[in-house]
């Protein structure tokens, strides 16, 4: 499971403020299970959005962002929607965010901050990584994210190692920074760059106990799950 | 008012060595050779943190004993050893010690280095570092703390790479540092005054000193080695050829020759040099004499 949380509600109108029309994504897997995603929370943002003067051109569902071919075959069927649109607003973990971001050519805005990856699902299929820092940036970086394509984490830009587009640890390795510089050209966003928080939040994080109790961990510790104790073992351990 | 900061802002053209602490704790070819070379040539002597990962002497022990030595210390913090705690109770620890000038840098990966297994920190980088320092300076720490006695002199550094492709993005850092603090500028090194000049066009809008980088090279080899390995920095042919012709014993004449020229060229453009020896610390006084510094 992927633990993913809503954005605190500030910093995501902060993220959209300057967008007049988005087009919602949202992933079918973990945030359901997370209770940060699904039909209800597409329906409250797009109330939110309206609210603040920003039209929702419209919405998807997907069941599982982290699988980036299955994103692209299911965003052609709105493709006229997606144009006149400014921005996409997705519903899931960062590496849905980024396979989302890696197939249209306009910004993507996490609406969610991922706490954790581990577990079954999550799928990596493919290059995109999320650490889990809890304070997802993808709105202001690319799509693109820091944390992961960054050898060294860096949220204030690129370091002084980057050659010829590559990282300073490993020759072949691309340079996050340099694929961020160059996407947020692309989209004529670089001034993203100077409204980078300054300092990394850890606590962010940590998983809250809240959020480990969601489906699988739910059922864990859900009476349910103590079900196949045999009748007789339990006699055994209170004779004892 | 630091020395550093006083020669900058009476406006002279400033010159800073640097030295890098041993591996061990024989101190005589650190301060007695290198520091005794160019200590009188300087205003203000970095010394660096770990330099290319390679783990030595800390910066502040060095600093700590320029200083009582009367010299003037730079000391260098990475944000690769340290995280937020630790970076800034060495910038206090640097004060009571007597150290005012400070040179924020994002540090080297772990990779690089001679501990290769260790953990990479990077809880801050070359941006933030500047951030907490700032905040000690008017009187909190990052977590909002009031201090108890501000050290509000410190001098704030930072590096930039003019050379460095894209120069964009370079200069979006450059200004964030010089938002987060930065009163200074040292610059990795640079062999193209032409490349300079372009920097300079574009980084002199901010008004804040910049100290153009030297690094001697010593060698063909060395300039092709620069050439491969170390990032924005790009020696051309019109010095690599020369030192390629030179016989062995002439070698050490032609290349200070090679950055005396160098120099003149770039003097007008900046406000001093920040001159990196890397073990020729005893040409440095000539090659100021050649320079009229
Ligand atoms: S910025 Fe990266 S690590 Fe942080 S939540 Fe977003 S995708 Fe995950
Ligand atoms: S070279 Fe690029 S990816 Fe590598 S540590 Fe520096 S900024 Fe990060």
């Amino acid at each position: 499971m992927v633990v993913n949380v809503p954005k605190p509600g500030k910093e995501l109108i902060e993220m959209v403020s300057g967008y007049k029309s988005l087009f919602i994504v949202a992933c079918g897997g973990c945030p359901v299970g997370c209770d940060s995603g699904g039909k209800p929370r597409i329906d409250e943002l797009t109330e939110q959005l309206s609210k603040n003067g920003i039209e929702v051109e419209g919405s998807t569902e997907i069941d599982f962002l982290c699988n980036k071919a299955l994103v692209g075959s299911k965003l052609i069927y709105h493709i006229e929607k997606l144009k006149k649109s400014q921005a996409v607003l997705v519903i899931s973990c960062g590496i849905g965010v980024q396979a989302t971001g890696n197939m249209i050519d306009i910004p993507v805005i996490p609406a969610n901050d991922t706490l954790s990856s581990q577990g079954m699902q999550g799928l990596w299929p493919s290059s995109e990584r999320c650490a889990g820092c809890g304070t997802c940036y993808l709105a202001l970086t690319g799509g693109i994210c820091p944390i992961t394509m960054c050898s060294k984490s860096l949220i204030n830009g690129m370091c002084g190692g980057q050659h010829d587009g590559k990282c300073e640890v490993e020759n072949e390795r691309d340079c996050g920074w340099n694929l961020i510089y160059i996407r947020l050209n692309e989209l004529g966003k670089l001034e993203n760059l100077k409204k980078l928080p300054r300092l990394r939040d850890y606590r962010k994080m940590d998983v809250p106990d809240k959020e480990r109790t969601t489906t699988r961990w739910a059922l864990e510790k859900a009476e349910i799950y103590s079900a196949p104790v045999l009748n007789s073992e339990k006699e055994e351990a209170s004779n004892e | 008012m630091s020395k550093l900061q006083e020669s900058l802002e009476q406006g002279k053209f400033t010159i800073t060595g640097e030295v890098g602490p041993p591996k061990g704790v024989d101190l005589e070819h650190c301060m007695d050779k290198e520091v005794s070379y160019i200590k009188d040539r300087v205003v203000a002597i970095n010394v660096t943190d770990n330099q290319s990962s390679v783990m030595r002497i800390s910066s502040l022990s060095i600093c700590t004993l320029l200083a009582r030595q009367g010299l003037e210390p730079i000391l260098q913090i990475t944000a690769r050893d340290r995280n937020r705690l630790a970076i800034q109770g060495d910038i206090l620890g640097g004060y009571v010690l007597g150290i005012r000038n400070i040179l924020a840098l994002t540090g080297d990966h772990n990779s690089a280095g001679d501990h290769p297994e260790s953990k990479p920190v990077f809880d801050l980088d070359s941006v933030s570092i500047l951030t907490a320092m700032n905040s000690l300076k008017n009187g909190k720490d990052l977590a909002g703390q009031e201090l108890e006695g501000v050290p509000g002199d410190i001098f704030c550094g930072a590096i930039v790479t003019p050379g460095a492709d894209p120069i964009e993005m370079q200069l979006i850092k450059m200004e964030r540092k010089i938002e987060e603090g930065a009163q200074f500028f040292q610059t990795q090194a640079i062999y193209d005054s032409k490349v300079f000049e372009n920097f300079m066009d574009k980084a002199s809008k901010y008004k804040v000193p910049v100290l153009c980088g030297i690094v001697i090279i010593k060698s063909a080899g060395m300039a092709n080695y620069m050439n491969n390995f170390v990032p924005g920095v790009q020696v051309p042919d019109s010095m690599i050829t020369p030192l390629k012709e030179a016989s062995k014993e002439d070698r050490p004449k032609k290349s200070i020759e090679l950055m005396v020229e160098f120099i003149k060229e770039v003097k007008p453009m900046c406000q001093g040099l920040h001159i990196m020896a890397m073990g020729w610390e005893k040409y440095v006084p000539e090659l100021l004499d050649m320079c009229d510094l």
